[in-house]
C-alpha cells in the first residue's frame, strides 16, 4: 500500500476535480486486472455468440471449448436470412425455418419510432401542464398517473390484451403501439421534474409578445429541454426496443413482429430434443447488433442518459 | 387540452384495465363464453393451488439469488468505476449488457450453460472440475436464471449507484481524510451512508423488477424442469393465454400487486427513501 503524505498547503487545484478520492486503494496493477476480469466477462458471451454463429453446425459438437469459430462459414447467417435454398439450408444444419431478419428488424424500428415519438410528445405536454398550467384537478390527476407506477405490468396485461382483441388490433402495429404511445407514468414525472426547474422569466418574457401557450411549449421551453427530450428518449427507446411480452402476446405474424418476438418464436420452432444452435446464433448474433451499434456510435450520450434515470 | 391525450392513455390503458383486472378476477371467463361471476372462488383456490405456491416459492428464490449478487456486484463495480471515472469507455462496456433484450440474453445463456456443449462446462473441465447440469436441473435452475439475469443488470445497477457516489461532495472526504480515516473505513462511513437514498431507489426498483421476472423464463427453462421456474408471471401468463382461465390468471396479478404493495412500503420505510443525510 502506498499513501501519499497529506500536505495542507497543496494548492486545491492538484486535486481531483470529477469524485471524491478512491475509498478503497489498492495497487494500481491489481486494480487494472480487476477491470479487464469485469469487461472479460461482460463482452466475452457476446463474442461466444458470434463465435457459435460463424462455426459450422456440425462441429460444434465435437470443439465445445474452441475460442475462434469452428470450421468458419457465413452459412448460419446466410440460411436464418433465407439467403439459401431450403435444401441448401437443411444441408446446412438447419431445420428449414426462416428467420424474418430484415422485415422484423423493419418492424421494430417503426413500432419503436412510434412509440417514442407519441410518449415522449405527449409525455412532454403533459408534464408541462403539470408544471405549469392552473386546471381544477390538477395535483389529484398527478398524484393518479404517479400512482400508476406502483400497478405491475402483468395487472393491466389481461384487460388490455382483451382490449386490443375486441378493437380488432391483434396481428396489427397498433396493437403493438397503443399501450405506450399516450403516456408513461415514468416520463411525465420525470419531465415534470424538469419543466418546473426551467426559469420562467423567458416563457413571461414570450407571454408579453403575444405568444399562445402552445407556442411558448413548442419554442421556449422544448428547445430549453432539449437534454431532459434526449433522455427521456434513449430511456423511452431502450424499453421499448427491448420490449418482448407485450409484442409477442398481440402480434404472431411474421409481417407485424418485432426482432424481440421474431427471436423468441424462432427458439420455440427449433427442435427441443436438438437444437439449431449455430442458426439460433446467427439469429442471436443479428438481434444484437443494433443495440451494440447505438452504443458504440452514441455511448457517451446513453451512458448520461441512464445516469439520469436514477431519480434525478 | 396539453393533457388530454396523456389523460385517454393514462384512462384506457392503466386505470380502466387496473380495476377491470380486478372486476375480471371475480369471474369465470375463457374469452369466448360470457363472463360468469363466481365471487371468491378464484382466491379461494389460490389458497389450495400448490402450483401457485410453488409459483411464489419460485419466485422468492430468484428474489432472494438475484438482489444480493446483484447489488454486492454492483457496488464493487461502482467503486471500480469511482476509481477509474475518466475511464467513459468502461462505463460504455458495463452497460452494453443491460442494451441487450432480455430475449437475446436469455438464449445466450441457454447456450453457453448447455450441460453437453456450453463453454461454461467445457471450462470446468479445464480446471478439473465436474460438469452441471445448470438448467437441466430443479436445484440449479433457479440460480442459474438469476445469475444470468445478474450478468444482464449488474452493470446499469452499478453505473447508478456510481452516479450516487459521484454526487457525495468530495469536502466529506477531506475532512474525514484529515480526521486519519483511510480506504475501507472511509467506505463504510462515508459511502455507504450517503449512499442510502441512491441505494433505496436501486434495491426497491430492482426488488419490483425481480419480482416480475419472465423474459428469460419464457426463453430457456419455460417453468422447468418440474416446477422449478414456474414463477408467478410466467404462472398467469400459461394460466391466461394457454389455458383461457381469465379469471383465475388476473385473480394471481391482483395477489402480486398487492404483495409488491406490501413489499414497497416495507421498503420506503426501511430505508427513510425520502430523506437524505446530506442536507
Amino acid at each position: 500500500m502506498t499513501t501519499e503524505p497529506i500536505n495542507p498547503h497543496r494548492p486545491a487545484g492538484n486535486q481531483p476535480l470529477k469524485g471524491p478520492r478512491p475509498a478503497i486503494r489498492l495497487q494500481e496493477p491489481l486494480l487494472r486486472l480487476v477491470v479487464g476480469l469485469v469487461v472479460l466477462i461482460t463482452l466475452f458471451p457476446l463474442w461466444w455468440v458470434f463465435r457459435t454463429a460463424l462455426s459450422d453446425s456440425k462441429q460444434i459438437f465435437t470443439h465445445t471449448g474452441s475460442i475462434l469459430p469452428v470450421g468458419f462459414t457465413l452459412n448460419n447467417f446466410a440460411r436464418v436470412l433465407g439467403l439459401l435454398t431450403p435444401e441448401q439450408a437443411i444441408a446446412a444444419g438447419g431445420t428449414g425455418q426462416t428467420f424474418y431478419f430484415f422485415r422484423a428488424l423493419f418492424n421494430s424500428v417503426l413500432v419503436t419510432a412510434f412509440v417514442v415519438a407519441g410518449q415522449v410528445f405527449f409525455s412532454a405536454t403533459a408534464a408541462y401542464a403539470f408544471a405549469r398550467l392552473r386546471f381544477p384537478g390538477r395535483s389529484l390527476v398527478f398524484t393518479l398517473f404517479i400512482s400508476a407506477l406502483l400497478v405491475p405490468g402483468v395487472v393491466t396485461l389481461v384487460p388490455n390484451f382483451v382490449f386490443m382483441k375486441d378493437l380488432g388490433w391483434l396481428n396489427t402495429y397498433q396493437g403493438q403501439i397503443a399501450p405506450y404511445f399516450f403516456m408513461t407514468p415514468l416520463a411525465v414525472f420525470y419531465l415534470r421534474q424538469f419543466f418546473i426547474s426551467v426559469p420562467r422569466e423567458l416563457e413571461e418574457a414570450a407571454k408579453l409578445d403575444g405568444a399562445s401557450t402552445f407556442g411558448i411549449f413548442w419554442r421556449v421551453v422544448m428547445p430549453l429541454s432539449r437534454g431532459a427530450l434526449a433522455t427521456i428518449s434513449i430511456l423511452t427507446f431502450i424499453s421499448a426496443w427491448n420490449n418482448f411480452l407485450w409484442p409477442y402476446l398481440i402480434a404472431q405474424d411474421p409481417k407485424v413482429q418485432v426482432l424481440t418476438a421474431a427471436l423468441a418464436t424462432f427458439r420455440t420452432q427449433s427442435p427441443q430434443g436438438s437444437p439449431d444452435w449455430t442458426g439460433l446464433m446467427a439469429g442471436t448474433s443479428l438481434s444484437m447488433l443494433p443495440p451494440l451499434l447505438l452504443l458504440l456510435v452514441m455511448g457517451r450520450q446513453i451512458v448520461t442518459s441512464l445516469q439520469h434515470s436514477g431519480g434525478k | 387540452m396539453f393533457i388530454l391525450p396523456a389523460l385517454i392513455g393514462f384512462a384506457l390503458f392503466y386505470a380502466w384495465p387496473t380495476l377491470r383486472s380486478v372486476s375480471i378476477s371475480f369471474t369465470d371467463w375463457n374469452m369466448l363464453s360470457p363472463a360468469r361471476p363466481v365471487g371468491l372462488a378464484n382466491y379461494r383456490k389460490l389458497l389450495s393451488d400448490a402450483v401457485f405456491w410453488q409459483s411464489l416459492k419460485a419466485t422468492g428464490v430468484y428474489v432472494l439469488w438475484n438482489i444480493p449478487l446483484q447489488t454486492l456486484l454492483a457496488l464493487l463495480l461502482a467503486v471500480l468505476l469511482q476509481r477509474f471515472s475518466r475511464n467513459s469507455f468502461l462505463r460504455s462496456v458495463v452497460i452494453a449488457p443491460y442494451l441487450l433484450p432480455g430475449v437475446v440474453v436469455g438464449l445466450m445463456g441457454l447456450w453457453m450453460l448447455n450441460p453437453e456443449l456450453g463453454i461454461l462446462n467445457a471450462a470446468l473441465g479445464w480446471l478439473g472440475l465436474h460438469t452441471q447440469p445448470f438448467l437441466g436441473s430443479i436445484k440449479q435452475a433457479m440460480p442459474t436464471i438469476a445469475s444470468i439475469n445478474t450478468w444482464q443488470y449488474t452493470g446499469y445497477t452499478s453505473l447508478l449507484l456510481y452516479t450516487g457516489m459521484q454526487s457525495i461532495p468530495v469536502s466529506v472526504y477531506e475532512a474525514a481524510r484529515i480526521d486519519g480515516a483511510q480506504g475501507g473505513r472511509q467506505f463504510f462511513s462515508i459511502t455507504l451512508p450517503l449512499l442510502r437514498p441512491v441505494m433505496a431507489f436501486v434495491v426497491i426498483t430492482s426488488l419490483i423488477g425481480s419480482f416480475q421476472i419472465f423474459d428469460t423464463i419464457a426463453i430457456t427453462t419455460q417453468g422447468g424442469p418440474v416446477n422449478a421456474t414456474r414463477v408467478i408471471v410466467w404462472y398467469i401468463y400459461e394460466q391466461a393465454f394457454t389455458l383461457y382461465n381469465m379469471g383465475y390468471a388476473t385473480a394471481i396479478a391482483v395477489v402480486l400487486f398487492a404483495v409488491l404493495l406490501v413489499v414497497t412500503v416495507v421498503q420506503l420505510r426501511l430505508f427513510r427513501a425520502d430523506s437524505s443525510d446530506l442536507e
